[in-house]
């Protein structure tokens, strides 16, 4: 995976599936490019007009908790966010973004201030922070995860392997 | 060495010896999906070719967030679930048939089973000793088309509960003080495990409520061990041959034990806008509420409908407090009309909803206005989460609810 570039947009802890994509909005989940224009919304009125394609989310701990819902993670990465950064993500959505081909950076997301230049370096499991100067370590993934994003998600898996071939 | 609940599950469908930690790929038993998740699910299963069910009677798409569809987009969510069930002879649960976690709870989840569903409170089912996991619209479409997810085993903690709850105190309480204690996040990824005498003595309603509420700690399920109560049950539902005895062995290895006196505790209630934000219901008594919501998968049975009864009777809400009341499945709304429970509530000034999400999701029936305050038996009050981000939700039992309903503030029912 290739070394990734952008700007950083700082949340705070648990931000929950309904922050990302409101209940309310129900009726979008069928149109997802829709629903991308409200990514976040709830956590931050004016995300989806402000953030440029690229950036990263940086959150504290416990990302994505709530509901199963995968229009979640879906509508980051539709609406060109490169990854999202946290302490630590809920079990669910830390699934689902895997499947679904979004890089989950966990790491002490402390060490990033709003609108820092970072730089993700998945493969050597750095993230270098290019306004501070800082490098923080990531977390490693599990190997079955690993080869899941690898290919770009688990139906992108089952297309090639027409099974499980993780383990 | 001795295993939990879930390695032993786990094991038996991966066709190994299991222990927490490990990868595996397993055969799951039962497949869901709602009205939320289920039409990305039929996107998904498109993509890959495999519209199919492995084992379609065993395979259930649920018509229960937002059900009567409330505008045309989620009328042809709908549409889709239908076309898809009869495609693939999956079972459909129509509008006014229930919230997904109490349907499958009924008549499709058997103890030793592994459920997968697209919905977060799938964990409820664990109560009845089977390995139950919310998942995305991903991992359930292949687990419908496959008839196997990829699991990791988790670590277990155990959860031990002894003494007798006070009066008007139930299950309700003790999840929310537990999450309250530990922390929305501080069981992530664990499987929870509740024994002990207290839980051996209560009803499988108040099971389902903590193990539906597991989620909220970050667990990836709650879990147990099938017993007297769970065949009663099942024998209830005329499925007594799908009773199985599952439960932990007495040397087995946990991450954490934590112990409970169910007789100390006190009604519990979860402030906005995060469910470990709890406090003791005694001490809210200074907050108004708006709106009152009795139902969801979390506490929509008939044992709660009963508690919230035995409340109302013969009294009437507050003129200035709305009353929503779902029962959380049609076999249950039967029992509550044939029990007269139905009109208790109206008489009190009560809305009933269909049998469903109801208001919980914030979909329909029920959206909060701004500042508005409702204090409801579901397990969330995340941020907008009843359908406007400037409500302000407060969680409680059925009981704390009922009582609220009257007074027009936050209310502590151990008194009356
Ligand atoms: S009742 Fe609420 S928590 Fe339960 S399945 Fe429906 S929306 Fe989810």
């Amino acid at each position: 995976m290739s070394i990734k570039k952008g700007t950083a947009w700082k949340f705070g802890d648990d931000i929950s599936t309904d922050h990302i994509a409101p209940g309310r909005l129900f009726h979008l989940r069928t149109n997802l490019p829709e629903l991308a224009k409200h990514v976040l919304e709830d956590a931050r009125e004016n995300f989806a007009s402000e953030m440029k394609k690229g950036d990263f989310v940086a959150a504290g701990k416990n990302f994505g908790l709530g509901s199963s819902r995968e229009h979640a993670p879906t509508i980051i990465k539709l609406s060109g966010i490169s990854g999202v950064l946290a302490k630590s993500f809920a079990r669910i959505f830390f699934r689902n973004s895997i499947n679904i081909g979004l890089p989950l950076i966990e790491c002490n997301t402390d060490l990033i201030e709003e609108k820092d230049e970072i730089e993700v370096d998945l493969k050597n499991g750095i993230v270098r922070n290019i306004s501070s100067g800082v490098k923080i370590p990531i977390a490693p993934l599990p190997d079955i995860m690993i080869k899941i994003l690898n290919e770009g998600g688990l139906i992108e898996h089952i297309k090639k392997h027409g099974d499980f071939q993780l383990l | 060495m001795g295993k939990t609940i879930s390695e032993k599950i786990i094991g038996k469908h991966s066709g190994k010896e299991v222990k927490a930690g490990d990868f595996v790929i397993a055969e799951i038993d039962v497949a869901a999906v709602q009205d939320g998740t289920g039409p990305l699910t039929i996107d998904k299963m498109s993509e890959v070719n495999l519209i199919q069910a492995k084992n379609p009677k065993k395979t259930a798409l649920f018509i229960d967030h937002a059900a009567p569809s409330p505008r045309k987009e989620l009328s042809n969510a709908h549409k889709k679930l239908r076309e898809f069930a009869k495609k693939t002879g999956s079972i459909l649960s129509e509008t006014g048939e229930g919230v997904c976690h109490q349907r499958l709870a009924e008549d499709f989840v058997a103890p030793g089973n592994i459920l997968i569903g697209a919905d977060s409170h799938t964990c409820m089912s664990g109560a009845l000793g089977a390995f139950a996991t919310g998942m995305g619209s991903t991992d359930v479409g292949i687990g419908i088309a496959l008839g196997k997810a990829w699991l990791k085993v988790p670590e277990t903690f155990k959860i031990e509960v002894a003494g007798e709850f006070g009066h008007n105190v139930g299950t309700k309480d003790l999840i929310l003080n537990l999450i309250g204690k530990i922390g929305a996040d501080g069981a992530t990824y664990k499987a929870l495990e509740f024994c002990g005498e207290t839980i051996k003595n209560t009803d499988m309603a108040s099971r389902f409520t903590l193990c539906n509420m597991a989620v909220e700690a970050g667990a990836k399920t709650g879990i147990i061990a099938s017993d007297q109560t769970t065949k009663k049950y099942l024998a209830m539902r005329k499925r007594e041959h799908d009773f199985k005895e599952i439960k932990a062995d007495s040397d087995a290895i946990y991450e954490k034990i934590i112990k409970i006196d169910a007789s100390k505790l006190k009604p519990t209630v979860s402030c906005p806008h995060t469910v470990d934000n709890t406090t003791e219901a005694a001490a809210l008594n200074n907050i108004k509420i708006h709106q009152v919501f009795i139902g969801s998968c979390t506490n929509g049975r008939i044992e709660d409908l009963r508690i919230a009864a035995s409340i109302l009777k013969n009294k009437k809400r507050n003129f200035d407090t709305r009353l929503l009341i779902s029962p959380a499945s049609k076999d249950i709304f039967i029992q509550a009309l044939q029990e007269g429970l139905i009109e208790i509530f109206v008489k009190a000034g009560a809305s009933i909803v269909t049998p469903g999400c109801g208001p919980c999701v914030g979909v329909h029936a029920g959206i909060l206005g701004d500042e508005e305050v409702c204090l409801s038996t579901q397990n969330r009050n995340f941020k907008g989460r009843m359908g406007n981000p400037k409500g302000l939700i407060y969680l409680s039992s059925p009981a704390t609810a009922a009582y609220s309903a009257i007074l027009g503030y936050i209310a502590d029912p151990t008194n009356i």
